[in-house]
């Protein structure tokens, strides 16, 4: 920067010619570069006014936010108790929808030994084995007298156990506080449930971790100190649960079945009132995964959840429902159903003969495979792998247990022609009930897509529109008329109008290469009440065989249906549903929408 | 006067110190007497989550089923069936007393005779 001169000689030398006073010159430039560094000092200064403010907009907003984060928590200090003294239960209760106990926790005891200060290890070691019959007392013997500075003999024990312990009066024997997960209901839920197990042990106290279901998924939040006093409310109905879990044992026992599953849902909120999976097991002593044979024949695998099933010819009313919802075909459209239909070298064929052609109504009661197969050729590969996918059959579901994610369904890696009939008839694509049953809840709802889960649901779910109302009404009266007329006729429960549609399919080999001849999974989906539905329930029978005629039938019609009947004569009053008369679809009378076609 | 002050200052030293103490003294009692309501309340809670899980346990569905079938004899309890729902208008109504007509008017021959309705 130039700096100009107080006394310019130029400016002094004409002012003095002209007889001015040349002071004044020098007084206007200094005045001059006074106003130029004022204003300089003053814009820095602002400068460092603002840097300044916003320092402390960012401080007071930083102050504010954190009182705001502190004022909306929670205000009471989660207080694990004193020093000292012994831990409290911090693991938060699952209840069920009425707030029944699922899952507490419960203070027991542990059992450890410190091996130096044993006095006598050979009575010692006589005592415990007769208080603990499944110890083994030579081993004991040898930790007692070994090396050893430390060993659990028991990582939990009742207070009678603790008291017959006590009385031995050994010194090298103590006793730890020991959280221990319960539930009090045994079996009951079990899958669902999961179980837990210790993580972190130590003398004072161990850490219980779920393993499985329910435990496992919310986990964290189970563990939370601060909602330790909350309980995880499930949609569970407990009476429901068991009255669901004692008809399906009884039905898989009658019918000689390997498993069983059953799903009863909500068709409006998605909730799962019931989930059993049998053979089951107790969840306070859970069962290690085994070693050898498949996964899915232990007590631990959830076979409405894990177990992915071709389903059969339940998924058939999903291709009439497509093709009526796109307007291909109406209840009364004639189906051509000569066969054998073949494709390439492949046959399908029917359970029997049923004639050229039958209308789309009889096509579900009777359960034509070739009839659907035609009505899925109308339909197209595209237009269903779409129309399948919005109702979730081609993704794992979304229910809050940590199994469900793996649950992946087996689906056709080219999705062809074949498949597409195949798929139609519910071959070739394998999913789990639990799949099955939010399908048919979309149907049961008028059409919106339902996402299944185990957590209470504060209000009703509305989600995709996959299906107009109008075809999802109609698909409904068809599950209806197969109980009425058809394959399901053993379902006919008085008072409750149930409505479903039955599914064998053979079992596929485990080796690859083909289907069993008499393995078969026997599934029946139904909806009750029909004209008012309100619950779903999709009963699954793991090779079922039921003997009591002359030779063994093994079709759902005679398995699977009569044990879901039943469920729904149990079950529906416990969850308040009256019996009702159903209301008469009038006859001889055209109503508006009917003829708008 | 000014040792007077002085004293006057000292004695109001010794008081505050005195006060002071007695609330540091009060303070840490009350602190212990929260402590040991709060071990208090601990206790109570772990209490009643083990009597909630007894009674769970004691309410469980299978021991129910049980009792109900060991004590069939006494109680008669059978599942809840379908026919058991019943509406409010399916009770009857109490049977009133018929009322006891005492001067009975034959209308039929009345009106044969050509009498009239009034």
């Amino acid at each position: 920067m130039i700096r100009t001169p107080l006394r310019p000689l130029a400016r002094i030398l004409r002012a003095r010619d002209m007889g001015e006073n040349p002071d004044k010159i020098e007084r206007e430039n200094i005045r001059a570069r006074h106003a130029e560094m004022r204003d300089k000092t003053r814009k820095r200064a602002e400068g460092r006014l603002v840097v300044l403010g916003l320092f402390f907009v960012f401080a007071f907003a930083t102050i504010g936010a954190r009182m705001g984060t502190l004022a909306n928590s929670e205000p009471v200090e989660p207080r694990a108790g004193v020093a000292g003294v012994q831990i409290l239960a911090q693991r938060a209760d699952i209840v069920d929808r009425r707030g029944r106990l699922l899952a507490t926790n419960f203070q027991t005891h542990s059992l450890y030994a410190q091996p130096q200060q044993i006095i006598e290890p050979e009575a010692t070691a006589d005592a415990l084995v007769k208080i603990f019959p499944d110890l083994d007392r030579s081993r004991l013997l040898k930790d007692f007298t070994g090396k050893r500075k430390f060993l659990w003999v028991k990582k939990k024990i009742s207070p009678e156990q603790k008291q017959a312990v006590h009385d031995i009066g050994e010194p090298g024997l103590l006793f730890g506080p020991r959280d221990m997960r319960l539930y009090p209901n045994g079996a009951i839920a079990a899958h669902i449930l999961g179980g837990a197990s210790f993580g972190e042990e130590g003398v004072n106290s161990a850490e219980i971790i779920g393993v499985a279901g329910v435990e496992k998924e919310f986990d964290a939040r189970l563990r939370d100190p601060a909602r330790g006093h909350e309980p995880l409310m499930l949609s569970i109905d407990l009476s429901v649960q068991a009255a669901v879990e004692r008809v399906l044992h009884g039905g898989m026992t009658v019918m000689n079945a390997r498993g069983a599953a059953a799903v009863l849902m909500d068709v409006e909120t998605g909730e799962l009132i019931a989930m059993a999976s049998l053979p089951d097991f107790d969840p306070n002593d859970r069962p290690l995964p085994p070693a050898r044979g498949l996964p899915s024949d232990s007590p631990i695998f959830n076979r409405a959840v894990q177990g992915l099933y071709e389903l059969g010819s339940t998924f058939k009313i999903f291709t009439v429902a497509q093709a009526m919802d796109l307007g291909l075909i109406n209840p009364s459209t004639i189906i051509d159903t000569k066969g054998p239909l073949r494709w390439g070298k492949f046959r399908i064929r029917d359970f029997r003969n049923y004639g050229p052609e039958l209308s789309v109504s009889e096509v579900i009661v009777k359960s034509s495979n070739i009839g659907t197969a035609r009505i899925a050729q109308m339909i197209g590969v595209r237009r269903q792998q779409e129309f399948l996918g919005k109702l979730g059959f081609l993704k794992p579901t979304t229910l809050e247990v940590i199994e469900a994610p793996n649950a992946v369904p087996l689906q056709p890696k080219k999705w062809s022609e074949l498949s597409l009939m195949t798929i139609s008839y519910g071959h070739g694509l394998s999913s789990s009930p639990l799949h099955l049953a939010a399908g048919y809840a979309t149907l049961a709802n008028g059409g919106y897509k339902v996402t299944p889960t185990v957590l209470r649901q504060p209000r009703n779910q509305r989600g995709e529109q996959v299906m107009s109302q109008e075809a999802a009404a109609r698909s409904l009266r068809m599950l209806r008329e197969v109980v009425t007329e058809g394959t399901a006729s053993l379902a006919e429960v008085p008072g409750y109008a149930v409505g479903g549609k039955t599914g064998t399919a053979d079992k596929p080999k485990t080796r690859g290469g083909g289907y069993y001849e008499d393995k078969v999974i026997a599934t029946f989906a139904s909806v009750f009440p029909a004209h008012d539905p309100k619950y779903v329930l999709v009963v699954t029978l793991d090779e079922p065989s039921e003997n009591s005629g002359e030779e063994p039938r093994r079709t759902a019609g005679w398995t699977a249906v009569p044990v879901a009947a039943e469920i729904i004569r149990r079950v529906a009053p416990l969850m308040g549903l009256r019996p009702e008369i159903e209301p008469v679809v009038p006859t001889g009378i055209t109503t508006v929408s009917q003829r708008a076609e | 006067m000014r040792s007077f002050f002085y004293a006057l200052t000292v004695a109001v030293v010794i008081a505050m110190a005195f006060w002071a103490y007695n609330e540091n003294y009060k303070t840490q009692e009350a602190q212990a007497r929260a402590e040991a309501l709060q071990q208090e309340i601990s206790d109570a809670r772990e209490r009643l989550r083990m009597l909630r899980a007894e009674w769970a346990y004691l309410n469980r569905p299978d021991r129910l089923r049980d009792l109900a079938e060991i004590n069939f004899d006494t109680l008669g309890l059978l599942e809840l069936r379908p026919h058991q729902f019943g509406r409010v208008r399916e009770v009857a109504m109490p049977v009133e007393d018929i009322l006891i007509i005492e001067d009975p008017i034959d209308v039929i021959e009345y009106l044969s005779e050509g009498g009239h309705f009034p």
